[in-house]
């Protein structure tokens, strides 16, 4: 490899992680965490039967899991403004996102909450618990730590589709790339050079992800008896530890 | 101080309660019999309201309750005044065996935490889980489950408890650990409504038996009576059955 070639992943390195940490990340960030606002309205309304808002809720999912996300995104930034609504590059992609991956979410967390099973909610009910405090304090903490392996990987899928803001002129890193790509004609590897950068991001979310599995898995376990048994090493581990808190 | 009348309830097409009546005064601990399938599960869960009967009538503490037509208020009124114990327990998954307990006074009732806690230990202990408060279900036995579901039931005072087959998703040698707590609770006087198949535990602690098949109330009466001298013969046959059955496991 030549000097210059090697100047230029140095060089652009920087210049392309900044955009990365500055951009990619809290366009990741706030999109999830919208999208899971949405995703636990989105699924309670259904899970609970709720007549019209169940309706809505189904058309939503429909419509926004049938279409690409490009098209969506093109729709908000350069369709909208015919109508009158002028939304900024960053703002269009996390409303985009926050809506699509709440699409996609609010059927994990649909799932999750089918899979309690009914004698929770019958326990709650028989202590005097009304429903909304049966939702908020047995079923969701349930059905939230079911979803939590899928909802990471959502997460990871998300983390890589904000690339795709690139065409709404968002400053990302996946455009920085393309820019500088533009500029030195080395497309091969600055391309490989992005890719390695998103995989080092997801690398740490998957690590994140363990972590935190491990440490609910210590606070709410929810696997069976047996299964304990099984373990036997762990369990009597956190069994002192129990006493503790 | 409850009494329910001509309950009927019906899945689809297939009536599974064809009018059952029973009363249980204060202090008694009323055994409900009968072979699998004749109604015993269902007939609980509508006297809680868990299922919604078709028709019945509620009598409790003198205040009578159409059964078919319940206000939630009403619900929420007489749910305050009983407590269930289910067949798989139904401890809340995520939450501690204090936490269990305590979940009703907290949230239902609006006690202080300390005070809730205070409640919430003692009626562990009186369960013989006094070394177990920050475990989690899925880290108890099947029997320690159960009794931390009889200390929940305990916790809030009510006065009166049902039991739905308290031991039947028990293994044999751990149904004695939740006996032995049911007939402390007998001794104490608590008010007990218990669907059962342990003969003995019926036999010794029960002061009223009903004996149900096919959703109808076949006989019912004092249970010293019904044991030494049961009316009818399907009632006979089906003690036998259960004396068999215990004595070959
Ligand atoms: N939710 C339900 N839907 C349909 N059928 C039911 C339901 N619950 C109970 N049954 C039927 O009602 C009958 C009585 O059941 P159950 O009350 O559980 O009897 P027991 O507790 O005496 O064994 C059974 O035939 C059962 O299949
Ligand atoms: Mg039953």
């Amino acid at each position: 490899m030549d000097e210059r070639l090697l100047n230029i992943i140095a060089d652009s390195f920087w210049k392309i992680l900044l955009p990365g940490l500055t951009v990619t990340i809290p366009l990741t960030a706030v999109s999830f965490l919208l999208a899971l606002i949405i995703a636990i309205v989105t699924a309670m309304v259904q899970f609970a039967n709720v007549r019209v808002l169940r309706q809505i809720a189904r058309f939503y999912v429909w419509v926004i899991r049938g279409t690409p996300v490009l098209v969506q995104l093109f729709v908000v930034f350069y369709g909208l403004p015919r109508a009158g609504i002028m939304i900024n590059p960053f703002p269009a992609a996390v409303l985009v996102f926050s809506i699509n991956e709440g699409a996609y979410a609010s059927e994990t967390v649909r799932a999750a909450l089918e899979s309690i099973p009914k004698g929770q909610m019958e326990a709650g009910y028989c202590c005097g618990l009304s429903y909304l405090q049966i939702m908020r304090r047995i079923v969701l903490p349930q059905a939230m730590r079911t979803a939590f392996p899928p909802l990471s990987n959502s997460l990871i899928g998300l983390l890589k589709e904000t690339s795709l803001a690139a065409n709404i002129t968002v400053t990302e890193m996946f455009m920085v790339t393309q820019r500088i790509v533009a500029r030195t004609y080395e497309p091969l590897v600055l391309y490989i050079e992005v890719g390695f950068i998103y995989l080092v991001f997801c690398t740490i979310l998957t690590k994140l992800q363990r972590i935190c599995e491990r440490k609910l898995d210590t606070y709410e376990k929810v696997q069976d008896y047996a299964a304990d048994r099984r373990i036997g090493g762990l369990w009597k581990r956190k069994e002192r530890s129990g006493g503790q808190r | 101080m409850l009494e329910v009348r001509d309950i009927k309830k019906s899945f689809g097409t297939q009536q599974v309660l064809k009018g059952v009546g029973l009363t249980v005064e204060k202090g008694d601990v009323v055994a409900i019999l009968g072979p699998s399938g004749s109604g015993k599960t269902t007939l609980l869960r509508c006297i809680n309201f868990l299922e919604k009967a078709d028709e019945g009538t509620m009598i409790f503490d003198g205040e009578t309750f159409p059964l078919d037509r319940m206000t939630k208020k009403d619900i929420a009124r007489l749910r305050r005044k009983t407590a269930f114990v289910f067949q798989n327990y139904n401890l809340f998954r995520n939450k501690t065996a204090l936490q269990n307990v305590t979940e009703g006074l907290i949230v239902a009732r609006r006690m202080s935490r300390d005070k809730a806690n205070e409640i919430g230990r003692q009626a562990l202990d009186k369960v013989g889980l006094s070394d177990r408060y920050d475990y989690y279900p899925s880290q108890l036995s099947g029997g320690q489950q159960q009794r931390v579901a009889i200390a929940r039931a305990l916790a809030t005072d009510p006065e009166i408890i049902y039991f739905d087959e308290p031991t039947s998703a028990l293994d044999p040698e751990l149904t004695g650990e939740v006996l032995t707590v049911m007939r402390k609770l007998a001794a104490e006087g608590r008010t007990m409504l218990v669907v059962t198949h342990e003969i003995r535990f019926a036999r010794d602690v029960s002061t009223k038996v009903v004996f149900m098949e096919d959703g109808r109330v076949l006989e019912a009466g004092s249970s010293d009576v019904f044991f030494a001298n049961p009316k009818e013969e399907r009632t006979r046959s089906f003690l036998r059955t259960l004396e068999q059955e215990r004595a070959q496991s």
